[in-house]
């Protein structure tokens, strides 16, 4: 992508001086110095954790700074509050997005600032603004649409479009491209690009390189809460920031042998299903997983994946298709079944699905066995053999804190809650183990530390089905690349030839030209 | 964590301040009334321990509330809100008292039989509710709500029915035959039930796969379900349970107290109280005995307040003051651990 | 004919006392549900309200400020109840279980250091709520019991449209049903939750202690322990019924009111058991739920306490 900076270098709008954090004996934040220039697009480079978002939050008026100043336009202020930094012309697009799902994008653009014709709200009025606003930038959104029915590139043009609805000259911009689509990703550059272009500055709060090279001037990297550098982006490889990120070099390629892919494990054939709507969402697809290959299943969200994997956990009825694993049939077959003949899986949301956060780690290590001895006999648990299995795997899994067994999986971090599902599911020796977005939001060292076991069923000649919203993780993992795009399979690549450019092209619904 | 901070962590000590705080809100009021608290406290502690038939009586007014919480704890821990203990208490009470009337077989066949039949009209009307839930998405505290009045209908409806109406004076059905009662030489022993089944409930919460089922269903259904366990099933066995304890508990009322049915003016409030006795005893079966036996002496002794002029309904005003401060007593395990590492690091 | 119109009338009169009441709880209840706070405590809140209307109209004779008194008993409980739940994150179920103790106890306590017994003395004609065209049509006639009710059973209608009005058309509205959903998006904007979810508490103690001074000012006449009972639970299902929004609550409470009416029609034709006619209320409410109401989603935030950060 062509690089093209509007940065005007004699002002600065934003700078944070020596800020430090604490919550209790925990400093959030170090001392950490941001400068940020009107017209720029100023990367926050650091790990998950490293205190990105906390600086953010204290720039936004949600968090009071232990010490330190903040300078807005050259004049020392205390930002009190997320309506005070508005006023202030601060502006900040969460990574979660903050929309109220059951209001229309007119309605979450304009609240708190409702504009007024008498006592009643001015809805014609504001409708027109959105319209001007979206149009100015160049980003297209249905103003009478409700939230929870448009696609999650559109939820994140509202969030822009509320900022800047505000009046907001700095934009920031935590982790923006977490969920979305390359082609989303090239459309959110564009808008950058347009927004700095009229002399907005723009935070962005994220930990891939790629698009800090393809659209920073400047990037502050942010280790352990400590401040490390600001550099020239245009200075430095996308490696310089990795080291500086992490503190030693990454080895961002999985080791991965060659291996032939075994017999057939998984096989979908012409599957046909409709989502919660009643709308049809799987429409005759068909897929197959052999033993010892991870096959990865790249494409936007919403085309299929949640249903499918749905299906295939049997939490979903399909309404007709085939599926069969290692020859049962499992098809519409209820959880329990679908377990029993070969299916576990890493679930995408691991909160949600993969744990009950109030049990302890011990009892959520035995969510599928409570009723099988050793752990229980008779209809009674046996406490010492949940304890052994507990402490056995907290150990070979690492899962910190060290003796955690009797913790509330709730008090884990997210890395170790996802190691306590991998330790799970890895136990459970099926056949075929799907994981769906198994890496998100942790931090490097626990991506690679996925990875290797994922390789590592693999390599023991377990089927593996991955799905992942994230298209490097299904590149340097896969062995057959699959793309899904509205209900059906529409390309197969292997994983070796897989470029971006061509899977994003088929993710957005073009042939393949074989 | 020494000693120390480790009662500072545990809620009983909580509950302690709740229940003290609570008194002195009684106080207060009592004192508005022209009553000196003192004699007010003496007069409901005296009037329980005083003489050991007192204290029988006091447990006779424990044991139903013991059962009504314990349906109400079961359904906290099983991720339900069972606001309907009233109304399967309610039909609780006129299946045991049917059957205690028109089955005439010996005593050690008749009140197993009264008690089942009692857990068995309270799991049923809870069920209801629970598959109404469960296959069309139906709020069940809106359900609850509408049975606990269906029952309370139908049990003014049933007492009046020719025949099992009394024969002579009161809106009441007959009394139950003495082969049914839990009366053992003149004495109430429904206790006996009430603290037995909380062990059980105890049981299978803690120490079953059943417990570990349900509980995983409550705290969070979706991973359950990802585990493969059924949850509309699991819903409904939870339910079933707790209906059947509040069942029970109108069954040792009826057996026990009252034997027969009166014709309600207004909901008796057993469920209701099961909600604060659940809450007082931390959701914990053991922990609701104590709690139970806690509010059946202060509904035996508010009772006798009137003897000295004091208003006995400064009894709910201190259980709803308790209540409150159980529901903010994480706002004092704060305070009081932030003053405990003050007082640990000077 | 004749008759038919008589008993239309009957049945209108029944269902105009027996609706504000429960309506007026309802769109209260709406107020805390939607801003995302739980409020079981209606029930504790209207009985606060019967008996504080009772009493101020046997002290002052005006059924106006007794009507009024018993909404500023209400929002004070409604006070408390903001303050242990939004300020200091109470589970907001047990803390309405404690205001449905507190309430009632506290009622028939003031009864007793007032008049020494558990219910009030009978409230004269003239104290109580003043009747719309009084005096104007013959006793027993369709006019008469259609027409001539007391004033706030037509105003409590009125109040049902302010409160759509409000919920839809205003900026309270919009930020009231925002802070039910999504509170921390709410304090992003700068919405202050707090002060949000405090109003509408405090909003729905108010109405329900006007739900529940109709019942002794217009109802009973006087206040007994029983008076309340059972009825602000009735509100909420009706709220529950009505998924969460005035113009449903409304409804609902039409559904009781009506079969209120027919249960009172009912009843002088004494074929069958009062009894069995009683239930009809909540058979039907359940009937219609199944039939075409069905799952009732709460707002997303709805009992779940919010912290702020800072």
């Amino acid at each position: 992508m062509e690089k093209m900076s509007h940065m005007d270098p004699n002002t600065v709008v934003v700078e944070m001086k020596e800020i430090v954090k604490r919550f209790g004996n925990f400093t959030a934040n170090d001392h950490i110095n941001l400068k940020v220039h009107k017209g720029e697009v100023h990367a926050i480079l650091g790990e998950n954790g490293a205190g990105k978002s906390t600086l953010m939050n204290v720039l936004y008026g949600l968090y009071k700074p232990t010490e330190g100043d903040i300078y807005i336009n050259g004049e020392k202020t205390d930002i009190h509050s997320p309506k005070h930094a508005i006023e202030l012309g601060i502006g900040m697009v969460h990574q979660h997005f903050m929309l109220i799902q059951p209001f229309t994008v007119t309605d979450n653009i304009i609240l708190g600032v409702e504009p007024r014709k008498g006592i009643v709200v001015d809805k014609k009025l504001a409708r027109q603004k959105v319209l001007e606003i979206s149009e100015k930038y160049g980003m297209a959104v249905d103003p009478d649409a409700k939230i929870e029915d448009i696609s999650v590139g559109m939820q994140q043009r509202v969030e822009i479009l509320k900022v800047l609805y505000r009046g907001a000259d700095t934009l920031i911009l935590d982790e923006p491209t977490a969920s979305l689509t390359p082609q989303e990703i090239d459309e959110l550059m564009e808008i950058i690009k347009n927004l700095t272009a009229d002399g907005k500055s723009i935070i962005l709060i994220t930990h891939k390189l790629k698009e800090i090279k393809a659209c920073a001037d400047n990037c502050t990297i942010i280790r352990l809460g400590k401040y490390i550098d600001t550099v020239k982006v245009g200075e430095v490889t996308e490696n310089d920031l990795a080291a500086m990120m992490v503190g030693r070099n990454v080895n961002f390629k999985v080791e991965k042998k060659e291996q032939e892919a075994g017999k057939l494990a998984l096989s979908i054939k012409d599957l046909h299903a409709k989502d919660y709507r009643g709308v049809e969402i799987l429409k005759g697809l068909s897929l197959d997983v052999h033993e010892g290959e991870i096959v990865g299943l790249a494409g936007v969200d919403g085309n299929g994946q949640t249903e499918l994997v749905e299906i295939l956990t049997g939490l979903k009825k399909a309404e007709s298709g085939e599926i069969t694993m290692a020859g049962t049939d499992i098809f519409n077959k209820t959880p329990k079944e679908t377990f029993e003949a070969g299916v576990s899986s890493i679930p995408a949301d691991r909160q949600k699905h993969g744990l009950v956060l109030e049990f302890s780690v011990a009892d959520n290590l035995i969510l599928q066995h409570f009723e099988e001895a050793p752990f229980s006999k008779n209809g009674i648990l046996s406490k010492k053999a949940i304890a052994d299995n507990a402490s056995q795997l907290v150990e070979k899994y690492d899962i910190r804190p060290p003796h955690c067994e009797n913790r509330p999986a709730k008090t884990l971090s997210g890395g170790n809650q996802q190691k306590v599902i991998i330790a799970r599911e890895v136990t459970n020796d099926k056949e075929l183990l799907i994981a769906v977005n198994p890496t998100r939001g942790l931090d490097v060292g626990a991506i690679e530390f996925v990875h290797k076991y994922i390789v590592e069923q693999r390599n023991k000649g377990r089927a593996i089905l991955l799905v992942s919203f994230e298209l490097d993780e299904i590149m340097s993992l896969s062995d057959r690349i699959e793309v899904i795009f509205d209900g059906q399979i529409t390309g197969s690549v292997s994983g070796k030839d897989a470029n971006e450019k061509e899977l994003g092209f088929l993710m957005a619904g073009g042939k393949n030209h074989e | 964590m020494n000693k120390k901070t480790s009662i500072l962590h545990s809620n009983f000590l909580y509950t302690i301040i709740a229940i003290l705080i609570g008194f002195i809100i009684g106080a207060i009021f009592l004192v508005w009334a022209g009553v000196s608290p003192m004699e007010a406290y003496f007069k409901i502690l005296d009037s329980v321990i005083s003489k050991p038939k007192n204290i029988i009586t006091t447990l006779a007014y424990a044991a139903p509330v013991i059962l009504t919480g314990l349906s109400v704890a079961f359904s906290f821990r099983t991720g339900v809100f069972n606001i309907g203990a009233e109304g399967q208490f309610v039909v609780g009470t006129l299946a045991a008292a049917l059957i205690g009337i028109f089955v005439d077989v010996p005593a050690v066949i008749h009140i197993p039989l009264c008690i089942i039949a009692a857990a068995a009209a309270g799991a049923l009307w809870s069920l209801v509710c629970g598959v109404m839930k469960v296959k069309r998405g139906i709020h069940e505290v809106l359900s609850f709500i509408m049975f606990n009045w269906i029952a309370y209908y139908l049990s003014n409806y049933v007492v009046n029915i020719e025949g099992v109406k009394k024969e002579s004076g009161g809106e009441a059905t007959k009394d139950l035959l003495d082969s049914a009662r839990l009366i053992v030489d003149g004495n109430n022993c429904a206790i006996f039930i009430a603290v037995v089944l909380a062990v059980i409930t105890w049981v299978i919460i803690e120490k079953t796969t059943l417990g570990y089922k349900l509980k995983a269903v409550g705290f969070n259904k979706f991973s359950a379900q990802y585990a493969g366990i059924d949850s509309g099933k699991s819903i409904l066995t939870a339910l079933a349970i707790s209906g059947a304890l509040a069942g029970i508990g109108g069954a040792v009322q009826v057996m026990g107290m009252g034997g027969r049915v009166a014709q309600f003016a207004s909901q008796e409030g057993y469920g209701f109280e099961g909600i604060t006795v659940a809450l007082i005893g931390a959701s914990n079966p053991l922990g609701v005995i104590f709690a139970g036996i806690f509010y059946g002496a202060m509904k035996f002794g508010g009772s006798k307040l009137t003897m000295i002029h004091a208003p006995s309904e400064i009894i709910n005003i201190i259980m709803g003051c308790v209540v409150i401060f159980i529901a903010i007593a994480h706002v004092f395990k704060a305070l009081f651990l932030s003053i405990g590492k003050k007082k640990e690091a000077n | 004919m004749d008759m038919l119109i008589t008993n239309l009338g009957i049945l209108i009169n029944a269902a105009l006392i027996a609706t504000p009441p429960l309506l007026f709880a309802a769109l209260g209840s709406c107020f805390s549900e939607r801003s995302g706070v739980v409020n079981i405590g209606i029930e504790g809140m209207m009985t606060i309200g019967a008996v504080t209307g009772a009493i101020t109209a046997l002290t002052t004779g005006n059924g106006l400020l007794a009507f009024l008194c018993g909404g500023l008993a209400g929002a004070l409980f409604g006070l408390i109840h903001a303050i242990v739940c939004v300020s200091l994150h109470a589970d907001q179920t047990i803390a309405g279980t404690a205001i449905n103790f507190i309430g009632p106890g506290i009622a028939v306590f003031l009864c007793r250091i007032l008049y020494n017994s558990s219910d009030t003395p009978a409230i004269d004609a003239s104290a109580k709520l003043p009747k719309l065209f009084d005096g104007m049509f013959k006793s027993g006639s369709f006019a008469y019991n259609v027409f001539s009710v007391y004033i706030m059973a037509y105003l409590v209608f009125v109040v049902a449209w302010i409160c759509w009005f409000v919920f839809y058309k205003t900026r309270f509205g919009t930020h009231l049903r925002a802070c039910g959903e999504h509170p921390e998006a709410c304090e992003s904007l700068g919405i202050d939750v707090y002060k949000v979810r405090y109003i509408c508490v405090i909003l729905s103690g108010f109405l329900a202690g006007l739900g529940g001074a109709f019942v002794t000012l217009a109802t009973v006449s006087q206040f007994r322990p029983t008076v309340i009972v059972g009825q602000g639970f009735i509100a909420i299902a009706a709220v529950i019924f009505g998924k969460f929004s005035p113009e449903g609550a409304l409804k609902g409470c039409l559904i009781f009111g009506i079969c209120n009416g027919v249960k009172s029609l009912a009843t002088q034709s004494n074929i069958i058991s009062v009894n069995i006619i009683s239930m009809i209320p909540y058979v039907v409410t359940i009937i219609a739920l199944i039939a075409f109401v069905g799952r009732a989603n709460a707002p997303a935030a709805n009992g779940k306490p919010y912290i702020k950060s800072r």
